[in-house]
């Protein structure tokens, strides 16, 4: 291991000239959370109401279970090219399309989830009040079912961030290309700044959703006091625990 | 040629030495680092177990890890192992951590307290206890998380192709560079059949390795 390598990543990264131009750093974080909020907010317009309808009838289940199993399967790279490859070639649009596909697995899965694990009661409850299907929806299945909705938005946000800095080998945009571009030229400093770079854009965008999706649980006042000793474990662990369950 | 087919049998054929060769290599990352990646979680389930205040920290760092993009990941052990498969392998043994580990302890606490002194009380104890009774009994959770790892592990192996050992992913970097489509396709549908076969693999393995789950159901 170079130590000097590091040392003169640090410099890299507190050299004005490297935040400054349309190669700078704050461009390429720009171009980086561009594509990211595009991407996970078309994802979420498509994947969030056919979860929510999918769950509401309780239909198509396995399919909302094991499209994120699917998913998994299919190199992010491998698709990046291939799109690249077609007539659409290289543009932003390009990426996007494939951000917004590796996003939707996860929001389908858990806002389906989320749905079929609102309280039966709760629901015939509702019926017997006399709400209609819409009301059912958007008055009783979603408010339950955000926490797991929320998960869902958490993970895709994860993901695209991460997909989007693959979408630099395919001489796309973002942070990615300050590692590619270093790796590229042979400047070790340069490569290891971007890597950090990267790696803190992808922990901020965790820790934030995570916050987000602690914000916007409409139960959070009632749940705060059992929430607060669980604060060390990662939120997703018991989602994630039921997803590896649901497949055996 | 100027056509530029997405399907070519005739690359398939004269090119067949080198899609086995990175086919090979591919398959040998995968194995590696799911198998180091699984003997690792066993380990730190273990610890985790017996000492529970360790859970915070070992599912907090795994957790990190898990959320640092690929790129970098590969980008940063690059610079401490140089462009080997042991960069590759590095990397994807610390991606298997956070699901790897979650399902070997989740397999263990699911064993039931009565099955585990019933054991203890015909004279099983320490590693002959978690070998004959509680890992067995934990395998079916266990195998889940190990299917999940192994298929996105097949899929992250692409990515090696930074560091020059990407299996499949060499390929499809090659196609990407002469723009040459049906290598690209060729690699990309090998890489899901080889995400599949890992699966069916291990379904194959809880089968063969629980009879008596079949003899209940």
């Amino acid at each position: 291991m170079n130590t000097d390598d590091f040392i003169d990543a640090i410099r890299w990264l507190g050299d004005g000239a490297n935040w400054r131009g349309g190669d700078g750093v704050p461009v390429r974080f720009a171009e980086h959370m561009w594509l990211t909020g595009v991407s996970l907010l078309i994802a979420c317009a498509v994947a969030v109401p056919i979860g929510l309808w999918l769950g509401h009838i309780g239909r198509g289940g396995t399919l909302a279970i094991n499209i994120s199993n699917v998913g998994r399967a299919v190199p992010t790279f491998a698709v990046m090219v291939l799109l690249f490859l077609t007539p659409l070639g290289l543009s932003d649009w390009t990426t996007i399309i494939a951000l917004v596909l590796f996003a939707m697995p996860p929001l389908l899965t858990n806002t389906y989830v989320g749905m079929r694990e609102v309280d039966r009661d709760a629901v015939e409850a509702a019926r017997g009040m006399g709400m209609g299907a819409l009301q059912v929806v958007g008055k009783v299945e979603f408010p339950l079912a955000i926490p797991l909705i929320m998960n869902g938005v958490r993970l895709a946000a994860v993901q695209i961030v991460a997909t989007a800095t693959v979408a630099a080998l395919v001489a796309g945009g973002g942070l990615g290309r300050i590692i590619t571009s270093g790796f590229g030229r042979g400047d070790y400093p340069q490569l290891i700044a971007g890597a950090i770079l990267v790696a803190a854009t992808a922990l901020l965008v965790e820790g934030s959703m995570e916050w987000l999706q602690r914000r916007v649980d409409p139960m959070r006042r009632i749940t705060r006091r059992r929430t607060i000793d669980q604060v060390a474990v990662p939120q997703a662990v018991p989602h994630e625990q039921s997803a590896i369950e649901s497949r055996l | 040629m100027v056509r530029n087919d997405w399907i070519c049998p005739d690359y398939v054929e004269t090119r067949s030495d080198l899609i086995v060769d990175a086919l090979r290599e591919h398959v040998v990352i995968t194995v590696a680092s799911v198998t180091i990646g699984f003997v690792l979680s066993v380990f730190l389930a273990l610890v985790v177990r017996r000492w529970r205040r360790l859970a915070a920290p070992v599912f907090g760092t795994s957790t990190v890890l898990y959320t640092i993009p690929s790129l970098a990941m590969f980008g940063l052990l690059f610079t401490i192992t140089g462009l080997t498969t042991t960069t590759v392998i590095v990397g994807l043994v610390l991606y298997s951590l956070t699901i790897l580990v979650r399902g070997v302890l989740t397999g263990l606490d699911g064993v039931p307290a009565d099955v585990r002194e019933a054991a203890v009380g015909m004279g099983y104890n320490g590693l002959r206890l978690l070998f004959r009774v509680e890992l067995p009994l934990a395998l079916p959770t266990i195998v889940a998380a190990l299917r999940v790892t192994a298929v996105s592990t097949v899929a992250l192996t692409t990515l090696g192709m930074l560091v020059g050992h990407g299996g499949l992913g060499q390929l499809i970097k090659q196609g990407l560079d002469s723009n040459f489509r049906a290598e690209v396709l060729t690699a990309s549908v090998l890489c899901v059949l080889l995400a599949l076969l890992a699966d069916l693999v291990l379904v194959a393995v809880l089968r063969l390795s629980t009879p008596w789950r079949r003899a209940v159901s």
